[in-house]
């Protein structure tokens, strides 16, 4: 097999062997449904509960505000519009949402606009830090929820979720994020953050894909979007997927377990690999600064790298760097099955072109000093072949 | 039985065909050339491509000819594509090179994508009609209608990014 670097983990990621054992006695022995009575469904409800109490504790929340969904599109969703038609009256019917929101939350925001919502999109600035003023200003008596993502997915910045949810509180509005990217790399205390909705994701964090929750604090009116049983307390029918489950739950303790050393580590890894293509004459860096420059708090998820090159553009330096064994992913135009650029990249000000132009590497723990170095030098070699030959050269 | 995409899948295990991929990763003559007999350039950065054909043109044949690219895989295989389609041809013989020549010769591109192959075809007209004019020779009243569609589209695009 061929040299492969992986650093495409926000797309997703490698499920840790240790959960795919966690997992394996779910398909052919334990295979039970949670709510058969037998012997077989008690075991299988047990470890659904055990799994719980897991991701609850993740979170210092408890096991009654989590809710199993089938990832984090799904608990996005459950968020928002659950969130919305359960507490719309004739006076609130107002929602507010960043610009850069996922998709999921973003479209699922458009999505209650076309129902007669009244929606509003936060700006962000250049770095895509959310603007504090412009959300005061849209927390209105009207307003019934604001979502506003914990760490970006493409770019890799921290929104001030702490102050967000706080400001939230005082007006009472109901705050969601979306942590999807930030589970386990950012701490997550939701006795500390007041927060309402938080969701999460099992396969960005080495579980695997098709499991995700969604933190619903006790006491919130919610809507399910999927009816039938009474599963996941009423809010989420059907009949629980135990073995994607356990192995979520099992990645999020290794996570955690592990995160004292395995982010410090990614975050060191970043910072060379920035630091790296940085050197590339016409190279630029997308979002917050990393923490090695601002001398403090990293307001830059510690696992993401994302650029933008002058003269070149995005799928092309892709499938460049795929040829080499480098797997990234792009913000292009031409990437995307809608031909629009990245959305996230508009809102923070770039051009379309310097949009086209955008490259992003998001590492894992199991990223090594080897393959980011690699990485690096591949970088800088397709950057300078495809410039060669680019219509936009100097 | 899995579905058939929509796009031409001649064995390939990728989004794109092999012999796209051999192009973009490899591609025949780019680069520009300085001292040019005819120039094309189609496309915007804007919607992220960019085309600039280059060729020199002797005894009513192209006997050189370059290109430079901003765009994507398809952008640089389409663009590699029409300079060896047209190597070596009359200027008549290139104006009758269509989009959809390239696109075959590729062995075929994804839908969305085949915009890129359009690029390429206009580029090869656009140099030719570059040249013709330079030259004062008659161009073809077609020839003289596409050159214009270019103009007004590359104008509405410029509009559309400031929109």
């Amino acid at each position: 097999m061929e040299k492969t670097v992986y650093l495409d983990n926000a797309a997703t990621t490698r499920v840790d062997e240790r959960v795919l054992e966690a997992m394996q006695p779910f398909f052919t022995e334990r295979y039970g449904n949670a709510s058969s009575l037998h012997a077989l469904g008690i075991d299988a409800r047990n470890a659904l509960a055990e799994s719980r109490e897991a991701i609850a504790g993740a979170l210092n929340a408890s096991a009654g505000e989590i809710v199993f969904t089938a990832g984090g599109s799904e608990a996005d969703n459950l968020a928002v519009i659950g969130a919305a038609m359960a507490n719309r009256t004739k006076e609130k019917n107002r929602i507010v949402v960043s610009a850069i929101e996922h998709p999921a939350v973003y479209n699922a925001a458009e999505f209650l606009k076309r129902s007669g919502f009244d929606v509003v999109f936060l700006p962000v600035d250049a770095k895509a830090f959310v603007n504090i003023d412009a959300l005061r200003k849209a927390l209105t008596p009207e307003t019934i929820l604001v979502s506003v993502m914990h760490a970006n997915n493409e770019v890799g910045t921290i929104e001030p979720i702490q102050e967000v949810a706080e400001l939230c509180k005082k007006q009472g509005v109901l705050f969601h994020t979306d942590a999807v990217q930030s589970f386990t790399k950012e701490k997550i205390d939701l006795k500390a953050l007041p927060a309402d909705f938080v969701s999460l994701s099992s396969h960005k964090i080495h579980g695997p894909k098709g499991a995700g929750a969604l933190f619903v604090r006790r006491g919130t009116r919610v809507q399910p979007l999927v009816y039938g049983g009474p599963h996941e307390h009423r809010l989420r029918a059907g009949t629980e997927n135990v073995a994607g489950i356990v192995g979520f739950a099992e990645a999020a303790k290794l996570a955690q377990r592990e995160a004292p050393k395995a982010v410090p580590k990614m975050r060191e890894l970043r910072d060379s690999l920035i630091k790296r293509v940085l050197e590339i004459d016409g190279a630029y860096l997308n979002g917050a600064e990393p923490s090695s420059d601002t001398g403090g708090i990293d307001k830059r998820l510690c696992n993401n790298a994302h650029f933008r090159f002058d003269a070149i553009e995005g799928e092309a330096i892709l499938l460049r760097l795929d040829a080499l064994g480098v797997q990234g992913s792009t913000g292009s135009a031409c990437s995307s099955a809608s031909l629009k650029p990245s959305r996230v990249l508009l809102s923070m000000g770039l051009s379309h072109v310097q949009a086209h132009g955008s490259l992003r590497l998001s590492l894992s723990k199991f990223s090594t000093c080897e393959e980011i170095v690699y990485a690096g030098d591949c970088v800088e070699k397709v950057v300078k072949e495809l410039r060669e030959f680019s219509a936009l050269k100097k | 039985m899995a579905e058939k995409t929509e796009e031409t899948n001649g064995g390939r295990k990728g989004l794109y065909s092999q012999k796209v991929m051999d192009l973009f990763l490899h591609p025949h003559n780019a680069g520009e050339i300085k001292d040019a007999d005819g120039v094309g350039e189609v496309g915007n950065p804007i919607c992220g491509d960019l085309l600039k054909l280059f060729i020199k043109v002797e005894g009513g044949k192209i006997t050189g000819i370059k290109f430079l690219t901003f765009g994507c895989a398809s952008a640089i295989a389409t663009s590699s594509m029409i300079t060896d389609l047209a190597k070596g041809k009359t200027l008549e013989e290139a104006l009758r090179i269509t989009r959809g020549d390239v696109s075959s010769e590729l062995g075929g591109l994804p839908k969305i994508k085949e915009h890129c192959s359009n690029l390429a075809a206009d580029a090869l007209h656009e140099a030719v009609y570059d040249y013709l004019k330079k030259n004062g020779k008659t161009i073809p009243p077609e020839l003289e209608r596409e050159h214009e569609r270019h103009v007004l589209e590359a104008k509405s695009v410029e509009a559309h990014e400031i929109l």
